[in-house]
């Protein structure tokens, strides 16, 4: 076996046994850092693939944000774990049809796979050659298809704003805090200076 | 015999499992007596001796420090989470050593020279911030958990600006390699050429970023002795806590390499004519480790709100729009290239 197909069967099974554990865990957390473990052994997939710009932006984005903000979320979650094992049990029929159902579609898919031979020529992206993937995607993506690119963002930006506007409401009730009124105070006004003479008092 | 190691796996190994100790041994025994030296600067700026019982001066003073650490007993607070109590430590200092695989000490000195190093520094640096959040999550304490909240919101925001200033060198350089980084900063003027001149701006904010990314004073909230005890380490005794305590430092010194490497040309001579070397590397890594040490000497401790109004409503606008400038005078070739290394050539 060669170094490569060692390190494939490594991260694949660790794939696999995170995705797994990610999903039988009984505790919320041990789920987010068993999901971490997949995220990380699927980036070492990319890496064996010859994607390693793919497989850094993975661990940047997914393990050091996304993953951050579920571990976040998950941690100060109050859960009852009584609870809710009953409710898994309720849906437990449906959620396995679900998957069935799943699983048999894409074996219809896959079973049926055939790529026609002038499939690659007549390939709209064609990759850029003799030239580092880095380079090659950002050929792609900020040249060749830059519209579709910009489109993208504007989803994106559309998605942002609706759920800032969901969220956002201003509430006049509380104190809120004065940045600018805290760095412009004069402390002359706001303390005064006593000399305490000793055993007097004020 | 030079085929052994150059084809065959085993071959191969060896001489990486080499590099890697010929790395590893030299720093880990460095951060003893960075830790030595550190306390002794403090020790200067505030007037006292410093350590010095331990060996003359007190330089052995780490090493006790370290048997200290290690035969005391390990205690596990009541309900904590004994496996991911273990784990966070381990995770801590085993991504602050990982990630040296990639800093070069010399020219195409790395153990692994590969083409997207910056980002590979940057995904591992930002994996530290597990160590600290499921060190406060499984310490099941009330002290902890704030600690590791304040950390983890600190650690990401400041990991916005620090991505987007490297961006900025990236656009200069034109490549992600370490090797390309500093070989692009070198140039007929010495140390006027390297990037700290021509990103100056960028070079206070990556600064003061990675004060707050390693969670130093000024910006060393998550410990902040006097509210929150000592933040996602309060439960931490012996071996754990010294590896989180090793890999905070560790993590600090990888800031010292990466601002040699960004800013101040590497293993480059400041000198035109003098040799280039891993000296110089080592000597400006020394340097900045100094100021680090100088500011948490003579900086008072930020207040919480401030500081995440300084990451997201001044670092960030700031560094965002000089990649838009540095991209705009890249494009251009402005100032004779001095921020298209790529396109002179240099």
């Amino acid at each position: 076996m060669t170094v490569a197909a060692f390190a494939f069967y490594v991260f694949a099974i660790t794939t696999i046994t995170g995705g797994f554990f990610t999903v039988v865990s009984r505790n919320p957390v041990h789920s987010v850092l068993w999901l971490i473990l997949a995220f990380l052994s699927a980036a070492g997939l990319f890496v064996l693939l010859g994607a390693e710009f793919i497989a850094m932006l993975l661990i940047i984005v997914y393990v050091g944000a996304v993953a951050v903000l579920f571990l976040f979320v998950v941690m100060m979650l109050d859960v009852d774990f009584a609870e809710l094992k009953a409710e898994m049990a309720r849906y437990m029929p449906l959620a396995l049809l679900i998957g069935v159902v799943l699983l048999m579609q894409l074996g219809m898919a896959f079973g049926a796979w055939t790529e026609a031979d002038q499939a690659q020529a007549l390939r709209g992206a064609v990759t850029p050659t003799d030239t580092q993937n880095t380079a090659a995607l950002g050929l792609l993506i900020y040249d060749k298809y830059f519209l579709l690119f910009q489109l993208s963002g504007l989803i994106l930006l559309v998605a942002m704003i609706g759920a800032i506007v969901l969220t956002l409401r201003h509430r006049t009730d509380i104190k809120r805090q004065d940045i600018l009124a805290q760095m412009y105070r004069d402390p002359a006004k706001s303390m005064e200076l006593k000399d305490v003479k000793p055993g007097q008092g004020l | 015999m030079a085929e052994f190691f150059t084809d065959t796996n085993l071959g191969i190994f060896l001489v990486i499992l080499g590099k890697t100790l010929l790395l590893i041994l030299p720093i880990v025994t460095s951060l003893a007596f960075l830790m030595y030296g550190e306390r002794k600067i403090w020790a200067a700026v505030q007037l006292r001796k410093g350590p010095n019982v331990v060996g003359a001066f007190g330089i052995l003073q780490s090493f006790a420090d370290f048997i200290k650490y290690i035969v005391k007993e390990v205690v596990f607070p009541a309900g904590a989470d004994r496996v991911v109590f273990l784990l966070a430590p381990m995770i801590s200092v085993v991504m602050a050593v990982i990630v040296w695989a990639v800093i070069p000490f010399g020219d195409g000195w790395a153990i692994a020279d590969i083409n997207v190093a910056i980002l590979y520094v940057f995904a591992i640096s930002s994996l530290e911030v597990y160590g600290v959040i499921m060190g406060g999550w499984a310490s099941n304490s009330k002290y902890p958990f704030l600690g590791s909240l304040r950390s983890a919101a600190q650690m990401i925001s400041y990991e916005v600006s620090i991505g987007l200033i490297i961006i900025g060198i990236i656009i200069s350089t034109g490549s992600m390699n370490f090797g390309d980084i500093v070989n692009s900063q070198a140039g007929d003027y010495g140390l006027l050429s390297w990037y700290w001149l021509p990103h100056f701006p960028m070079l206070i904010l990556f600064f003061i970023s990675a004060l707050a990314e390693t969670n130093r004073p000024p910006f060393d909230l998550p410990e902040a002795e006097s509210e929150l005890v000592a933040g996602y380490q309060v439960e931490y005794s012996s071996t754990p806590f010294m590896l989180f305590f090793l890999g905070e430092l560790l993590a600090m010194v990888l800031m010292c390499a990466l601002t040699t490497l960004l800013f101040f040309g590497g293993w480059l001579s400041p000198i035109p004519g003098l040799p280039d070397g891993l000296l110089w590397m080592v000597g400006k890594m020394f340097l900045v480790f100094f100021a680090f040490s100088m500011i948490k000497a003579i900086t008072p401790r930020y207040r919480y709100d401030q500081l995440m109004r300084i990451g997201w409503k001044v670092f960030l606008p700031l560094s965002l729009i000089w990649v838009v400038l540095v991209a705009f005078l890249a494009k251009f070739e402005a100032f004779g290239g001095a921020y298209a290394r790529w396109a002179i050539g240099g």
